[in-house]
């Protein structure tokens, strides 16, 4: 099987001083689902960040959809970008956009053409049950609701990967429901690589997937 | 309304200092009027021995335009009631030559000084009248009148930079928040920064046309013009196609230069 990802001896850190992964050996198929656990401040977000290339390792080598991450050029981390979809857990929606726009943005920087990317947002808004709410702004929605279109954001452009920050940590079960719907969705029909970052492994998980836990700055798997 | 008040704080900042670019042509453009309306009126009187030729004397200094000799009648005919026709004759051939010289332009006091020297190089010339005293006061004054509106306009704008430097910051703190988002999701900085740039070419068109429509009315106003004419001289206020064109420009590269250095200085967030 392919991998998407792919980490050896990697370390990562925001300064010289203190390092928060340490020399961690993973990989990730391609079309898997994974979670990825730890307490708070273990550096699940930090190795989340390095999965997009905003921190590059300090360290040893990490190959994401077959960029290697240190030393990628600007044009070629925009270029693993446009592949990737990306949930954050404080949603990050542009807020003088309207949620449909949002949505869009994915498909706007991919260049596709305005017919489809309209198409592929009502259809979007539809399976998040924002339909109604299209033209308005980020700070209407409730905390869920913004979430649920970070989410569509996400998954406009049917990218090879999702990387997921703790997507459904301060929701309601409505919410948090129909997330896991959708990213279970996107891994089982689209065969879309998931990778989420939480505390709690939701019970009703109706997939195979991969679980690894960082604790002391080493990730292992947990079987 | 938000967005109307952020696009009006640097359409005011870009106006003003349009306004004060467009101030100061108007200034400079006064000053040449005036001086060329003092240099039609001020003229050297040169007085030689023998008479001398015009290009003799125009090669004495560049700055001399035209010579023109001066009639020694008006001079005899008041001793014309003293002395005999044949006394006058001789009066008027042993009288020296009088010449006035008008300048290319009104030349400040050092070209003055130069003037005199170099004409009383010529062994026939006895004597120069420059007129220096009033020349120089009026001189100075004009000098004293152009600083006072360069400061003027220097302090205009310094100030709009100022205010230019606090829209950038608050630009800064609009835009980078867009802009890293739509980085994250693999946007060219070209097209994370297009809305910026669009916001910046928008505010230097209309920060330009209002500037365009106030000097347009400020041209053809009757007061502005009675006042030039008081002091007799015919100025340009506003040149359609040159002056916007300048103005235009200056406030194109403002904005541009403005967005540019927001995205220079944009980080992107970790």
């Amino acid at each position: 099987m392919d991998k998407v990802i792919v980490a050896k001896d990697l370390s990562l850190s925001y300064s010289n001083d203190e390092t928060i992964i340490n020399k961690a050996n993973f990989s990730v198929d391609s079309g898997s689902f994974v979670f990825i656990t730890g307490a708070s401040g273990s550096g699940k977000s930090t190795l989340l960040k390095s999965l997009y290339g905003a921190l590059k390792p300090q360290q040893g080598s990490l190959i994401v959809g077959g960029v290697e991450i240190n030393g990628a050029s600007k044009t070629k981390l925009n270029f693993l970008r446009r592949h990737i979809g990306i949930v954050f857990q404080d949603y990050k929606l542009v807020k003088e956009w309207t949620i449909e726009k949002n949505i869009m943005l994915p498909l706007i920087i991919n260049g596709y053409e305005k017919n489809v990317t309209q198409n592929q947002v009502d259809s979007l808004l539809k399976h998040v049950r924002l339909k109604h709410q299209a033209g308005k702004y980020p700070l209407e929605l409730s905390g869920g609701e913004q979430q649920r279109v970070a989410m569509a954001r996400a998954l406009s452009h049917n990218p090879i990967l999702i990387l997921a920050d703790e997507p459904t940590g301060n929701l309601d079960d409505y919410s948090s429901g129909l997330i896991w719907n959708l990213l279970e969705g996107a891994n089982t029909q689209l065969k879309t690589t998931v990778i989420v970052v939480t505390h709690h492994i939701p019970e009703s998980m109706g997939i195979d997937y991969k679980h690894f836990h960082i604790e002391y700055g080493s990730i292992h798997e947990v079987n | 309304m938000k967005s109307i008040k952020n696009h009006l704080s640097l359409i005011v900042a870009l106006v003003s200092i349009l306004f004060s670019i467009q101030v100061f042509t108007i200034v400079e453009r006064s000053i040449d009027a005036y001086k060329e309306n003092l240099a039609n009126n001020y003229s050297v009187v040169v007085v030689s021995q023998t008479k001398i030729e015009e290009k003799t004397i125009k090669a004495l200094n560049p700055l001399i335009a035209e010579i023109s000799e001066l009639n020694p009648d008006s001079v005899i005919k008041r001793l014309n009631t003293k002395m005999d026709t044949k006394n006058l004759e001789l009066l008027k051939v042993t009288l020296p030559k009088f010449y006035r010289l008008k300048l290319s332009h009104y030349p400040n006091p050092v070209e003055v000084d130069k003037l005199t020297k170099n004409l009383l190089k010529h062994k026939s010339v006895t004597k120069v009248e420059n007129f220096s005293h009033n020349h120089d006061s009026v001189y100075k004054l004009l000098l004293l009148f152009k600083e006072v509106i360069s400061i003027f306009a220097i302090a205009i704008f310094v100030v709009t930079i100022l205010l230019i430097i606090k829209e950038l910051r608050i630009w800064q703190y609009m835009h980078n928040d867009r802009m890293s988002i739509m980085g994250l999701f693999g946007a060219p900085i070209w097209l994370s920064s297009a809305v910026l740039f669009r916001l910046a070419i928008v505010d230097a068109i209309v920060s330009s046309i209002l500037t365009f429509v106030v000097f347009t009315y400020l041209s053809t106003n009757e007061w502005i013009l009675q006042q030039f004419s008081y002091i007799g001289i015919d100025v340009v206020i506003f040149d359609n196609v040159e002056d916007f064109s300048i103005l235009f420009g200056v406030a194109i590269f403002l904005s541009i230069l403005l967005a540019s250095l927001i995205v220079l200085g944009h980080k992107e967030e970790v």
